[in-house]
């Protein structure tokens, strides 16, 4: 933490990291707004979810993660790859369907995997990625590595069995697994309060005797400090945490969606608090952040996704008779 | 019927059948993921929240093995439920439900209690939704006993197999092949309810019988156009209902053709494919002329990149190419 000072009057917060997380931030919004672009020119096919609205939420954990730690996330993840490491080229590949992409185009958007920065996908089963996460922390448990293990997921998923079976056994068999809730109050077009008995997410995790806190989703600052706290408490104690982030996906579900659940303005409202105008503020109210630094900060952005793109036009399918490649281990096996 | 026809698509013939359900029988309700307000993934059940109310279409959690054991349970108090669940591929968290009790309460239970349950869903590939989405699972159900397994190919079974499943005393599972939604067609003005325990002849043909079920219909209907233009006149058979299957239609035909290929999305081992197989074996062997062949999927997960999902889909090219092989051309 280089440069940790505030004028006089506003929070603290660190210079040099806050324009980390703008740029992180940003990197995501700009890098979907293209996938939809390609989207509608047919270039990137399958469900796209877009996370544009929800920056701050994955910036923040992903920050308070350290490199060797693992994530699990959903098909809403392109965010949380690009954070914890992944490069454009290699996701836009993948929603391309080319071989370079990081799954050699088997997985598309829904499906990011990384053996590298230990991303487990990419889950696109609601819930499903939950008792994996589980197993990843008790295997790390086992083996006397102290790291964490992340799960992000949207409060749909906390109707599902398996967020129960998972939060109980992680708790039952003290597992370091950081539950991380993505709460944008739809799942696709159920709202919260229309799918669960209990709208205060935060009591769920006390049932199972697990430490729980509830963030401004919206507040990339806001969401690295808490994560920070709950990472280091589960480094601690090796126990699990659970951290609900509250924010809102400004776009459709996926790419098709009258949205007849919501209605404009509320969509509106939200939209007036988006993660990344609030600290583009912030950072200029701290005289951090001039238009032409931010101008430069888009240039490039702009420049890395158009890298990606031509990246993933440059590159070659995957051959046919690779098809069934991949299927066991062992490529004598049928 | 009137004679009359109009052109709809699929998708509002399954929303004709179950507005005709809800209309009909005020026992019927319809529950799942989506159904209400978002008017169903597929938008299959759109307006019928305005129609008939959120008791009657009601929005689930995210919770499918509860929802389909609730369903089960108000099937056995005296309802009759339709559950939705998105698709075949989320209908494996529920699976113990539809298995263990769904299939299992009525012979279990020494005939004490029936479950009149319906189930839809969506399923197979086509859409490039990768392997979490794109599977085509429902021969895996046509193994279990104690439960109906159909598969709604047209638009008058998209309208009409629901409400004679309601009429089922058992469980019926109905697949609705996602790819088909959009798929537009005539339809007659008074369609109403079908049999669900036929398949049905599409097409005639005397040199080789085609068997297949959901959009490898289309599949088959235009290879069999193919291959008429080259001599062979395919018999085109639906099967409809996966379970019990009509065996009586396709050996009937095989005993004329002469010559069977089963052309089945699902993947070739241990399947519903091979189950048709076994069963000409058994009672039609002296007929045959050729060995029975089968065009499944290629036993992977489906994967993403189109080239490739359709390399692993059963395609129209690889059904004329076998059939001409199995007839002695080319
Ligand atoms: C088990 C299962 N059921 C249903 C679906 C279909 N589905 C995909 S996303 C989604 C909504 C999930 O909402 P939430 O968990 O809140 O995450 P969000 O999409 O809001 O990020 C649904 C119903 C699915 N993928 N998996």
């Amino acid at each position: 933490m280089s440069d940790f000072k505030a004028k006089p009057g506003l929070p603290l917060i660190d210079r040099e990291e806050s324009l980390y997380f703008l740029r992180q931030m940003l990197r995501i919004r700009r890098f979907e707004e293209k996938s939809a672009e390609l989207y509608s020119a047919t270039k990137i096919r399958g469900f796209l979810h877009l996370y544009i609205g929800e920056e701050a939420v994955g910036v923040g954990v992903a920050t308070a993660l350290d490199p060797a730690d693992a994530m699990v996330a959903t098909y809403r993840e392109h965010g949380h790859a690009m954070v914890r490491g992944m490069g454009m080229d290699a996701i836009m590949a993948e929603m391309y369907g080319k071989v370079t992409g990081c799954c050699r185009g088997r997985g598309g958007s829904m499906h990011l995997f990384d053996a590298e920065h230990r991303l487990y996908g990419g889950n696109a089963i609601v819930g499903g990625g939950l008792p994996v996460a589980v197993g990843l922390a008790l295997a790390d448990r086992m083996q006397g590595r102290k790291l964490v293990t992340c799960c992000c997921f949207g409060e749909g998923a906390m109707a599902e069995g398996e967020f129960h079976e998972s939060m109980n056994l992680a708790a039952l068999w003290n597992l370091p697994v950081l539950f991380v809730c993505e709460n944008n109050y739809y799942a696709m077009g159920t709202a919260l309060n229309r799918s669960e008995s209990v709208v205060d997410l935060t009591q769920k995790a006390a049932a199972y005797g697990v430490d729980a806190m509830a963030v401004d989703g919206m507040d990339v600052i806001a969401v690295v400090a808490a994560a920070r706290k709950a990472v280091a408490q589960i480094r601690a104690t090796a126990a699990p945490f659970f951290l609900e982030c509250r924010t809102y996906r400004f776009r459709p579900h996926s790419m098709f969606d009258p949205e007849l659940y919501r209605s404009k303005q509320e969509v509106e409202g939200w939209k007036q608090r988006c993660p990344i105008q609030s600290l583009i503020r912030r950072l200029q109210e701290q005289g951090w952040l001039d238009e032409e630094a931010l101008a430069r900060l888009e240039e490039e952005i702009t420049g890395e996704i158009s890298a990606a793109v031509d990246f993933a036009e440059r590159s070659e399918w995957e051959p046919v008779s690779e098809l069934s490649r991949f299927v066991y281990s062992d490529p004598e096996v049928q | 019927m009137t004679g009359q026809t109009r052109t709809i698509t699929y998708r509002d013939a399954v929303c004709a059948g179950l507005r005709d359900a809800l209309q009909r029988d005020e026992r019927v309700f319809l529950m799942g993921e989506d159904v209400g307000r978002y008017g169903g993934c597929f938008a299959a059940s759109k307006g019928l929240l305005d129609e008939f109310g959120p008791e009657r279409v009601r929005d689930t959690p995210l919770s499918e093995s509860t929802f389909t054991g609730a369903g089960i349970g108000a099937a056995l108090g005296g309802l009759r439920p339709i559950v939705e669940i998105m698709t075949v591929n989320f209908s494996l968290l529920a699976l113990d439900q539809i298995m263990n009790n769904a299939a299992t309460y009525l012979h279990m239970s020494g005939g004490l209690f029936n479950v009149p349950l319906v189930i839809r869903m969506a399923t197979g590939g086509g859409k490039q939704l990768a392997a979490q989405h794109s599977h085509s699972l429902e021969g895996w159900y046509a193994h279990i006993p104690g439960i109906k397994v159909l598969c709604t190919a047209t638009l008058e079974d998209a309208r009409g197999m629901l409400w004679t499943a309601l009429q089922d005393p058992d469980p019926v599972l109905i697949f609705e092949p996602s790819i088909l939604y959009a798929m537009e067609g005539e339809l007659a003005e008074g369609a109403g309810a079908v049999d669900i325990a036929r398949a049905k002849v599409h097409r005639s043909g005397n040199d080789l019988t085609l068997i297949t079920y959901g959009s490898c219909l289309y599949k088959c209907l235009d290879a069999a156009e193919q291959l008429s233009a080259t001599g062979i006149e395919a018999e085109v058979i639906d099967l409809r209902s996966l379970r019990p299957l009509d065996e009586e239609s396709f050996l009937t035909s095989v005993a004329r053709t002469h010559r069977a290929l089963i052309v089945d999305e699902g993947w070739r081992s241990g399947s519903l494919s091979a189950e048709i197989s076994a069963r000409i074996m058994e009672k039609a062997f002296y007929e045959l002329d050729a060995p029975v062949e089968r065009i499944c999927s290629v036993e992977v997960p489906m994967p993403y990149a189109k080239h490739m999902e359709e390399a692993a889909l059963p395609q129209v090219a690889t059904i004329v190419e076998t059939a001409r092989r199995m007839c002695g051309g080319g």
